[in-house]
């Protein structure tokens, strides 16, 4: 059923996509409410990039519906593109155009007058801190220059909603924090994002709301924290300073923590899940001094996405799937 | 703005791109002159005195060499159709049709594009094969229209041959794939013609293929129009009426390859 582009951004019902005896989609069920960003989160072979191509009206997906800014992505594609700015998984640039050009060329695509497409062209560029290196073939670019120059591209025609397939991968530390500023001042100016990643810190981050799925299916949807509540509380992790001090250790957590701690022997740490952590922690600590076991580090976790990934999936988030092409 | 002007403006946009790419690649010029230069080398000077004696009505090499040249032309447009299949090759293969398929611009642009700016290429060698055709003692021997009429015939051809290329680009797996099979069935289609010795000398069960490939009709419509045609004229109808089929061919061809191009790049990247 269409509904209001002003409400939802972007939705699915029941999409399947197979490759012969893969689903790469299973039957998703996926809703973005505008102005709001989704993370896509799954491992190598999840499904994240089919998702992608069928919003993005590259695939036609075996069933199932979607829609994109109010439009149907089957009915009307010429519509969706209108609407949508694109960044693949692989930067899509032209190699033997300069970096100015390229953006230059998406803008007349979309339909702008040469005048508009220029003035668009310069903003991005120096947005994207490619200035310097605007007037030279994109061959000539960096991994991360090129990516950041295709990011640029989805954002030419100031879509309202913006697909982005791992955006940060390929990025070193200061590009993945430039990349990330941009995307929340896409979500200040009100634009919808997309975002597959592997990353679960940038999910964390940058998302609303995530989404992860393996082999085609949702397994796990929500808010960081609501996903993070599923794994349970926070966790009291401390090393010891020799190994005969361990079941002293693990006797004292056992009192303070919510579960059964675990100790390992070799690195000699021991950890518990607590309720309450920082009384928990001081507690500890306290009695820990009194029996006089001397701790050499001691610290307090959050469940991260990882944990979550591995408590759904039984594997961490970049292991790689066996099989996946 | 009207779906057509659109179309026309996008068109333009790629051409405009496919052209810079020539420019910043300038080999790919070179590449498209040097080997017909080279054939006009080989076959006038290894082969012409041999071949133009047994053509009769003349003095040998020279008028091997006048007969050359049309064929050359005809054979320099058509093996300029590899660009075609291998700029498709290469977008598809950097994902520059993905991002074109994304965008809210007309699918026959991308092809319409690609074949226009080829079509560019095409003058340029024709300009240049011209040149190294004047330099070895070809001369336009008929009217300036005549000659115009010649020239847009072969452009035609170019333009017609471009769009097979873009059916073979969009098919190939890989950029090497597309390279070699955008050339290898070039060779037996301007060899079994009238473009290298003339039809009557082919051995006898090529003779009828050669007269009916409109390779050839394209190549006896050069001839005549530039007034290069020597001894007795070909016969039968395709000869007689050089100009007329090769021109229908050339219809044919881009009538039937076209929507087969389009259709085919809707869904290349719905693998
Ligand atoms: N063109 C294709 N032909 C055959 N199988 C395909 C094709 N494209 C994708 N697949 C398969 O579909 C599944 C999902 O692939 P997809 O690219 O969507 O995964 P992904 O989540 O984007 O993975 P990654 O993190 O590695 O990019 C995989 O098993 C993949 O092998
Ligand atoms: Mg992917």
């Amino acid at each position: 059923m269409p509904i209001s582009a002003t409400e939802v951004a972007v939705r699915t019902e029941a999409l399947v996509k197979t490759y012969g005896a893969t689903r790469a989609l299973d039957g998703v069920d996926l809703e973005i409410p505008a102005g709001k960003v989704l993370g896509l989160l799954g491992p190598n072979g999840a499904g994240k990039t089919t998702m992608v191509r069928i919003l993005t009206t590259l695939l036609r997906p075996d069933s199932g519906r979607a829609w994109v800014a109010g439009h149907d992505v089957l009915a009307d594609p010429n519509a969706v593109r209108k609407s949508i700015g694109l960044s693949g998984q692989y930067a899509a640039v032209d190699e033997n155009l300069t970096g100015y050009e390229n953006l230059y060329m998406v803008g007349r695509l979309y339909g702008m007058k040469p005048a508009a497409a220029r003035n668009r062209a310069q903003q991005l560029i120096a947005r994207f801190q490619l200035s310097d290196a605007a007037d030279r073939p994109a061959k000539t670019y960096s991994g991360g220059m090129r990516r950041r120059l295709d990011l640029a591209g989805a954002l030419v025609a100031e879509p309202t909603v913006v697909v982005l397939d791992e955006p940060t991968t390929g990025l070193d530390p200061r590009g993945r924090m430039d990349t990330w500023e941009v995307i929340s001042e896409l979500v200040s100016d009100g634009t919808t994002v997309l975002l597959t990643t592997q990353y679960l810190e940038e999910a964390d981050q940058l998302a609303h709301n995530i989404m992860v799925i393996d082999k085609g299916k949702v397994i796990a949807e929500g808010s960081a924290d609501e996903l993070k509540a599923q794994v349970g509380g926070e966790r009291l992790e401390l090393v010891v300073a020799d190994a005969s001090e361990l079941p002293t250790a693990l006797r004292v957590l056992s009192d303070v923590g919510s579960g059964q701690p675990s100790a390992d022997e070799h690195t000699r740490r021991v950890e518990v899940l607590v309720d309450a952590g920082p009384k928990a922690l001081i507690e500890a600590l306290r009695r820990l001094d009194a029996e006089s076991v001397s701790v050499t580090d001691v610290g307090l976790h959050r469940p991260t996405l990882d944990d979550v990934f591995l408590s759904l999936t039984g594997h961490a988030a970049e292991e790689t799937q066996g099989g996946a092409a | 703005m009207t779906v057509i002007t659109k179309g026309l403006v996008d068109g333009r946009v790629v051409a405009w791109r496919n052209l810079m790419n020539v420019r910043r690649n300038p080999d790919w010029l070179f590449a498209a002159t040097v080997q017909p230069i080279m054939f006009v080398l080989l076959f006038a000077y290894v082969f012409g005195d041999a071949i133009g004696q047994s053509m009769g009505g003349g003095t040998g090499g020279e008028v091997y060499r006048e007969f050359l040249i049309a064929g050359i032309f005809a054979q320099t447009v058509a093996f300029n159709s590899a660009f075609t299949v291998i700029g498709f090759a290469n977008d598809l293969q950097k994902g520059i049709i993905d991002r074109f398929r994304s965008l809210p611009m007309s699918r026959l642009a991308v092809i319409l594009g690609r074949t226009t700016s080829d079509l560019a290429v095409s003058v340029v060698a024709l300009v240049v094969m011209s040149l190294c055709g004047l330099i070895v003692g070809w001369r336009i021997r008929g009217s300036f229209v005549d000659a115009v009429l010649g020239y847009l015939v072969l452009l035609l051809f170019a333009f017609a041959m471009s769009w097979i290329g873009a059916l073979i680009g969009l098919v190939a797996r890989s950029v090497e794939v597309a390279q070699s099979a955008g050339l290898m069935w070039m060779f037996p289609v301007s060899f079994i013609s009238s473009a290298f010795v003339p039809v009557h000398l082919l051995p006898g069960f090529l003779q009828t293929l050669a007269e009916w490939n409109p390779f050839t009709a394209v190549v006896n419509a050069a001839r005549e129009q530039f007034g290069n045609t020597f001894g007795n004229p070909p016969t039968g109808w395709p000869a007689e009426n050089a100009t007329l089929y090769a021109i229908l061919s050339c219809v044919v061809i881009i009538a039937v390859f076209a929507p087969l191009a389009t259709a085919r790049y809707r869904k290349v990247a719905s693998k």
